[in-house]
């Protein structure tokens, strides 16, 4: 067993608590996430109402559309509980690709695996237009 | 058996048209962190394309071992930049390996002291332990940085031989190893990742590669007991960095890592002599406690870091990574590990394993780090001049200070930020000083200081 307080000092990132909001849904974003511990959702605004799209783990990024496009935060993530979070800037990761451009290479492979999701979820909704469960969260990230 | 380096056709050394085997054979020698990050990313490009590889990796030291014995020495900072791409990669460090997450530098010199925050405010650079800590620490209280890349790479399908190895030479053109536990082997790839402390570098030399091992010089490292409650209030979570009018030294720094203080001295030679003079000076006084004494036993050595590349890091079958290879000047050793590791994966994976595949494709990192050492060291000249006299010490402590206040953009804070803590090239930190209003607020400041100063 590890000593509890010797990994009090060892945590990464930035501690969000409960509720606290990461990212903005229509905000310029130049950085993407990693969650280090804890949880967060993502949301989207839909007139009025908000979505819930997804709920994500340790180890799991967020953001990252704002490493390849200049668009605004296509949603707002907010911490679940206390959340640790990493962020990885632009600049450093383009320097970075810049040099070793395999480096990318596990963020495509998980956001083609979200674009298959959301298809699906797509499909299913345009199938069973009236059934709101048919669309399976965990699709798509900002 | 012969000691001539092999000569085959480049179009024969590529893996996946290798005749003789249906399965990859692979030796590592050295499991640190160039070992280790070669290994995942080997395993996982091969699996990638469908190469069915067998990687042995050659590592003799046990990292739960504490103290010297089971510690590849280092000061253990982890770069923000590397935290950073190893979260992309999918390699999280936990805070069981994380001895201290660091969020400031705090640059002291005998003009004063001032913190440079991370540009985030955020817990982005990690110390570590690389192996499970000083001598004398409880058992069990971290876990050893190298331990846990290694992990990562079995993880992959490596395979870990606890034996050191003690010759090399060729078997039909290929990398024969012998162990000195006896065990040998014929692979089809040898990487060498077995740093530069050590003897394994002879190895090498009559093979026929033209290899030449790095230079190198002799540093200081010591691990202080100073208890959890001390290390907050006197060292905090910042990394304390020292710039000191001492002939010899370098760089100097000060890396909390929870109950522990870890002291790391970086320059020429250093000797007992240099270390009685930093220890006993009164900016590091300042950082500790009342009447600290430097115990009679405590965990200390003596490893040599890299000061310039190796010639000729490859040849056919053979790459040399890491330190072995070439690191960056100083700074972020580690990261370079990284960097030269996965340059070398995608080489042999992608292109293959002859001299020219390596370079074609491998050379240009090692070039580019080259490059920017020489750019380092023009830094670190310097910096050594600002060491030197006292009115550009307060000029550079005034900016700082200034900057830090929110006045005007941070440039003197970013050139040390990314100096200190390894997170740019050197090429970057040049560029940033080449702006006209960093040398303008430099030399205003410096005037300043000149005017102030008492007439004899
Ligand atoms: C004083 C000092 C402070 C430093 N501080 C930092 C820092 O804060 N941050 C940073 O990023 N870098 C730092 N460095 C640099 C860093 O230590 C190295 O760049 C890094 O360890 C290189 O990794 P490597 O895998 O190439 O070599 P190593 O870490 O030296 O690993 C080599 C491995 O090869 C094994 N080996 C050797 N010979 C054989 C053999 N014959 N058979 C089998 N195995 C063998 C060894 O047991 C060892 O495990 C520092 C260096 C020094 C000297």
């Amino acid at each position: 067993m590890k000593q509890e307080h010797a990994m009090e000092s060892g945590n990464l990132g930035k501690i969000y608590r409960n509720g606290e909001v990461i990212i903005m849904q229509g905000e310029n974003g130049d950085c993407m996430y990693v969650i280090q511990v804890g949880e967060v959702e993502v949301l989207q605004r839909l007139g009025s109402d908000e979505v819930r799209l997804a709920v994500l783990a340790p180890g799991d990024f967020f953001g990252e559309m704002a490493l390849f496009e200049r668009e605004v935060r296509s949603a707002t993530v907010r911490a679940i509980g206390e959340a640790r979070v990493l962020t990885v800037d632009k600049r450093t990761f383009m320097s970075r690709v810049h040099e070793d451009p395999s480096l990318a290479y596990r963020l495509v492979k998980i956001m083609s695996q979200r674009l298959r999701r959301l298809n699906a979820a797509y499909t299913r909704v345009s199938a069973h237009p009236f059934n709101q469960s048919a669309a399976t969260p965990s699709a798509q990230t900002p | 058996m012969s000691n001539l380096a092999p000569t085959s056709s480049p179009s024969t050394l590529q893996l996946g048209h290798l005749e003789s085997h249906s399965r990859v054979r692979v030796a590592v020698i050295g499991g640190g962190p160039a070992g280790s990050f070669f290994s995942y990313f080997f395993l996982e490009l091969a699996e990638r394309v469908g190469l069915d590889a067998q990687l042995d990796v050659f590592e003799p030291k046990n990292y739960a071992r504490g103290g010297p014995a089971g510690c590849n020495m280092c000061g253990g900072v982890v770069s923000e930049s590397l935290v950073q791409m190893l979260a992309t990669e999918g390699i999280n460090l936990p805070a069981t390996v994380v001895a201290q997450a660091i969020d400031s530098y705090v640059l002291h010199m005998d003009v004063g002291v001032t913190r440079i925050k991370t540009p985030l405010q955020e817990m982005r650079i990690a110390a570590v332990y690389r192996g499970a800590g000083p001598r004398g620490a409880p058992e069990n209280t971290w876990s050893s940085f190298d331990h846990f890349l290694l992990d990562r790479a079995v993880a992959k399908g490596a395979r870990v031989v606890p034996e050191r190895v003690q010759s090399v030479t060729w078997n039909e053109s290929r990398p024969q190893l012998k162990t000195r536990e006896g065990t040998s082997g014929t692979y089809d790839f040898l990487v060498v990742a077995t740093g530069v402390n050590g003897a394994a570098l002879k190895m090498f030399e009559g093979l026929g590669l033209n290899y030449q091992p790095p230079g190198t010089s002799k540093t200081y490292i010591a691990e202080f007991f100073l208890g959890r409650e001390t290390m907050e209030k006197y060292l905090g979570h910042a990394m304390h960095v020292f710039l000191l009018n001492l002939p010899r030294l370098e760089f100097a720094a000060l890396i909390p890592k929870g109950d522990y203080l870890t002291f790391c001295l970086l320059g020429e030679n250093i000797d007992e002599a240099l270390v009685q003079s930093f220890l006993n000076s009164a900016e590091v006084r300042q950082c500790l406690p009342p009447g600290w004494q430097r115990p009679e036993k405590f965990c200390h050595c003596s490893p040599r870091i890299t000061t310039s590349g190796a010639v000729h890091p490859f040849g056919d079958r053979v790459v040399f990574i890491g330190d072995c290879g070439m690191a960056r000047l100083y700074k972020d050793g580690i990261g370079s590990a990284y960097r030269t590791a996965k340059a070398a994966a995608r080489t042999a994976v992608m292109e293959g394993i002859a001299r020219g595949h390596f370079h074609r494709h491998f050379r240009p990192l090692c070039e580019a780090i080259r490059r920017d050492n020489l750019v380092g060291k023009l830094i670190f000249a310097f910096t050594r001049q600002i060491q030197h006299h006292r009115f550009a010490r307060q000029a550079m402590l005034r900016m700082i200070t200034r900057e830090q206040q929110g006045c005007g953009a941070p440039r003197m804070s970013m050139v040390l930020w990314d100096t200190f803590s390894g997170s740019a090239s050197y090429g970057d930190v040049f560029l940033r000083t080449l702006h006209p209003f960093f040398w303008c607020r430099l030399l205003w400041e410096c005037l300043r200081s000149l005017r102030a100063r008492p007439l004899n």
